[in-house]
């Protein structure tokens, strides 16, 4: 199968054969961070643009129609928009946690963007730690939006914060233990590693079913963790106004935006990932023809293709669902997810031991 | 290259994207100076007293609960990475801790310290 690293290594001794090594790896630097951006500005761009006509099919609209054929530069045209309002400075906030509070949010969802495997060597980050990487460095996100809520001083933006807080933490526990299992499975954290081993069946199909309740778990508790309806009371518009970050304005705002919407992304790429065989084609033992047939498919074709089907998932439970409240969310997670996501952990080292060695 | 200097190259990309940004508005964004916008936004309503105050202690109850709980994660992900190899005995070692861990859930589920009030 193709390797990304033949792209890569090529690039490395075109560079060398011209510029001493510190430049190249200096240019090797910047060309990553280009790429990185690249990929993340129009992944942003793409799934506004698919929520906004996803939602308005839900709803029996149209949804973004004018700018560009089926308004698919509507997106462009808002990040232009966005670009060019104005930085309102609120009287009472606490300025330099306020302004952190966005760049946290942010920065965090950038790094761990940076850790998925889109292909096979086309990865940044690829620590022997990934998974744990990945729970570590997304859940960054949370103190971001605690500040938010705090240095705002607005009541909504408080009451928002500490509702989202509750919940981000909450779902974390069960989103750790559905990964945990996948760890158990693999033998290994190193997400590259997790990948190669589900050449022959994804883990969802590996690991039986203690497998399977894990991947919804993982659904449920990812998709809160995004803070998406009907897990949205952080923002819940109808009681808060906009939740944690009523007071932004502009570039600030876009920074929540871009972060929430590449966070839907991210959880359905580690689901991806971990569980539905990440750039792997599907294969069923013994069709070889079939398997023949898959191999054809690009691997990058076969990451986004499951991916934007978790995406897609995620839409359709925000545009169906209505609303939680607090008391049932805490109870949903805490009395239901977590018990079965212990007792999975157990189903699954069980497994593992005696049946699939 | 290794994966430390991949990350931080991440991080810089990200701050750097963040700045960038920042630049951008501010070169384009316009600046108005008028007292009224700072008004935080309560429904066009004064507000009244400051948001800096207690606050309900069941979000508190939870977060205690998490921590204890985000610990234990920190602890089975090193034998879930090696678990295989330790087999049925390590598998009855962390069982042990396991039950004490579910204890405490089942204690703060009895208390209703999961109840929200």
């Amino acid at each position: 199968m193709f390797h990304f690293s033949v792209v890569t290594n090529w690039i490395d001794e075109l560079l060398r054969t011209y510029l001493p090594d510190g430049w190249a790896l200096f240019i090797e630097f910047v060309l990553i961070g280009i790429a990185i951006l690249t990929v993340y500005a129009v992944l942003a761009l793409i799934l506004i643009y698919v929520e906004r006509k996803v939602c308005a099919f839900f709803q029996c609209r149209l949804g973004p129609t004018r700018v560009g054929p089926f308004g698919v530069f509507q997106s462009v045209a808002d990040m232009i928009k966005i670009l060019l309002k104005e930085l309102i400075k609120i009287n009472k906030v606490d300025p330099r946690l306020f302004r952190l509070a966005a760049y946290l949010v942010i920065i965090a969802s950038i790094c761990t963007f940076g850790a998925i495997p889109f292909d096979k060597g086309l990865h940044v980050v690829d620590f022997n730690v990934g998974v744990f990487y990945l729970l570590a460095i997304s859940s960054l996100g949370v103190v971001g939006i605690l500040l938010a809520g705090w240095s705002s001083n607005n009541k909504y933006t408080m009451i928002g914060a500490m509702r989202s807080g509750a919940q981000l933490i909450s779902y974390e526990l069960s989103c750790g233990l559905a990964l945990m299992t996948i760890v158990m499975l693999s033998g290994t954290m190193q997400l590259s590693t997790i990948v190669e081993q589900q050449t022959t069946a994804w883990n969802i199909f590996r690991g039986g079913i203690p497998a399977i309740i894990a991947f919804v778990i993982y659904l449920i508790a990812g998709h809160a963790e995004t803070n998406r309806g009907p897990f949205d009371l952080p923002e819940a518009e109808s009681e808060l106004t906009a939740g944690y970050h009523t007071e932004y304005s502009g570039i600030q705002f876009g920074f929540f935006y871009l972060a929430e919407y590449l966070n839907m992304f991210i959880i359905a790429a580690i689901a991806t990932t971990l569980f539905l065989g990440g750039w792997m084609p599907l294969h069923i033992p013994g069709w070889d023809g079939f398997n023949g047939v898959m191999d054809y498919i690009p691997p990058v074709l076969w990451f986004f293709a499951k991916t934007f089907a978790c995406v897609f998932l995620a839409l359709w439970v925000r545009w169906t669902m209505p609303r939680l409240r607090i008391d049932q969310l805490l109870k949903l997670e805490w009395k239901v997810l977590m018990p079965i996501s212990l007792i999975n952990i157990i189903l699954m080292a069980l497994w593992i031991i005696y049946i699939d060695l | 290259m290794s994966n430390s200097a991949l990350f931080l190259v991440v991080l810089l990309t990200a701050i750097i994207m963040v700045v960038a940004a920042l630049l951008i508005a501010w070169l384009l964004a316009p600046k108005s100076n008028n007292p009224l916008k700072g008004e935080p936004y309560e429904c066009g309503i004064p507000t009244r007293g400051t948001s800096w105050m207690q606050f309900k202690v069941g979000y508190y109850l939870f977060a205690i609960l998490y921590l204890v709980f985000d610990v234990e994660t920190v602890l089975l992900f090193p034998w879930a990475t090696i678990m295989r190899d330790l087999g049925t005995q390590g598998l009855a070692c962390m069982a042990f801790f396991f039950v004490i861990l579910t204890l405490g859930l089942a204690y703060a589920w009895k208390k209703g310290a999961l109840q929200w009030k």
